[in-house]
């Protein structure tokens, strides 16, 4: 394996060109960052829309999780059939929109999801404190219970990332580039051949690299943004373990 | 393989009547597809079960298994499919191929699920089990385990849905089940929606029911849920 990955590495191909690692992982960064910015666009605010004035809650979970059962590849070729018969445009649009359906598709449950569950746990007793001082209905939501729920929306978000990076392989499937297409064209080339094998070693362990730094820089986001209150990371001892909202991580699934 | 392009096109969006033309070999797919989805998440069980024990009795144990465990969902499942043979000295259109990393997928969900499952055992049911003689295994089977199904359980729903889904994906190392319609309606323009449609549909209801199922076996392991609710 580690052979193959080598011989991969040393082709010119594989640094320079409109095929090279640079590109495909450009492309993959497309892809995946379209689809998740989208993503986060429609899901937070129904999330939160949903888990503050507590209406459909428990549909929008039990829809979230039915999405689950959606094969990806169906999905792709069914929107690859359905949109590219349609669109007579050329350039990649016909194949990038079916891509980037699926996508969302895979990472508007898990943030949404979390979403409504982290306004649902905010404490009754913060949220009654917030409306006993006289916050408006927006006032508690954005105030008080976006600020509790943040822990577990990022932790929506970086599942869903992580799916979405692994997923946005398929995208080679359809064809279009990005990462998949280093282990489509690297399978293409048959388990004989010495680079293909390579190439395709090397684009699995890119596409995990890229969801381990974007999952990394998500936790290192949530330190940041996540309010002290809520962590309980005091200097002071006084104030240690007053953390009460324990964020639980929504269930992440390969692709 | 000739004959999954043998019978005639059909209309576009017409997966019924596909299916009643293409009868047997669908069947066959689907009688695949149940089994690459089932045995995986047995076998992971199987393999989770002890690890999730020990990751919940070592504490020392847990962040290094739940890390490999989430690097382990990184890797795109073709990328396994298609490196199994290699890894594996299998054949290549050998089912093993597919079985194996959906195994280790299951493996990697469940033991997180089955040790943050048997962390939600309050402390007072393993003192008053200990307290009536239980042994640790005993205690372990009788009172543990039982009280850790409703979150076993969520989990393992989880893993059997989206395994049914995975198990598309061998359509790129050319083991066959339900996944090859995709690649038909892909491919000839002429069938179209029709298999594309059939494959997501016979996929959901497989899902469901296998989802159904443990849902119910759920609900007879856990009988003191119901005592609880009111009627």
């Amino acid at each position: 394996m580690i052979d193959a990955i080598i011989a991969y590495l040393q082709l010119d191909k594989t640094w320079s060109g409109n095929r090279s690692i640079p590109v495909r992982l450009l492309e993959h960064l497309e892809y995946s960052a379209i689809a998740l910015g989208v993503a986060l666009l429609i899901a937070i605010p129904l999330g939160l829309v949903i888990g503050h004035t507590n209406r459909g809650a428990g549909v929008t979970i039990a829809v979230a999780n039915a999405l689950r059962a959606l094969p990806a590849f169906g999905m792709l070729f069914f929107f690859v059939v359905l949109i590219s018969s349609q669109i007579k445009v050329r350039g990649d649009l016909p194949y990038l929109l079916p891509t980037l359906i699926v996508l969302l598709v895979l990472a508007i449950p898990s943030i949404l999801a979390n979403t409504v569950a982290g306004i649902q746990n905010v404490s009754p007793a913060a949220r009654d404190a917030a409306v006993g001082m006289g916050m408006t209905g927006s006032q508690v939501l954005f105030k008080v219970e976006l600020p509790c729920a943040l822990p577990l929306i990022i932790s929506g978000v970086r599942s869903a990332s992580l799916q979405v990076i692994a997923t946005a392989t398929i995208a080679a499937a359809v064809p279009l580039g990005g990462l998949g297409r280093l282990i489509y064209d690297g399978l293409g080339q048959g388990l004989a051949n010495l680079a293909g094998v390579g190439q395709m070693a090397t684009g699995a362990i890119l596409v995990a690299l890229l969801a381990i730094g974007v999952d990394l820089m998500l936790a290192g986001l949530a330190k940041l943004v996540v309010s002290r209150g809520i962590t309980g990371r005091y200097k002071h001892k006084a104030f240690k373990g007053s953390s009460s909202n324990v964020p639980r991580k929504a269930e992440v699934v390969p692709s | 393989m000739g004959m999954m392009y043998a019978a005639a096109p059909q209309k576009n969006w017409d997966p019924w009547g596909y299916f009643m033309n293409n009868t047997d070999t669908v069947l066959d797919w689907l009688v695949s597809h149940i089994w690459l989805s089932i045995v995986p998440v047995v076998l992971g069980m199987i393999v989770a079960l002890p690890l999730g024990y020990v990751a919940r009795r070592f504490t020392w144990s847990y962040g290094p298994l739940i890390t490999i465990s989430s690097l382990l969902y990184t890797i795109p499942s073709i990328v396994l499919f298609v490196l199994a043979p290699q890894i594996l000295g299998t054949k290549v259109l050998s089912p093993i191929n597919v079985v194996v990393p959906l195994t280790l997928y299951t493996i990697a969900l469940m033991v997180r699920v089955i040790a943050d499952g048997l962390a939600s055992v309050p402390e007072d049911v393993l003192q008053s089990a200990t307290a009536m003689g239980y042994g640790r295994f005993q205690r372990l089977l009788k009172v543990e385990l039982p009280i850790a199904v409703p979150v076993i359980s969520a989990g393992l729903r989880v893993a059997v849905v989206s395994n049914v889904g995975m198990v598309t994906i061998a359509t790129a190392i050319g083991l066959l089940q339900l996944g090859q319609l995709f690649t038909i309606g892909f491919q000839k323009p002429a069938f179209g929606m029709s298999p594309i449609l059939l494959g997501i549909i016979l996929c959901v209801i497989l899902a469901l029911i296998l989802d159904g199922f443990i849902v119910l076996v759920t609900r007879l392991l856990t009988p003191w849920k119901r005592a609880v609710q009111p009627a």
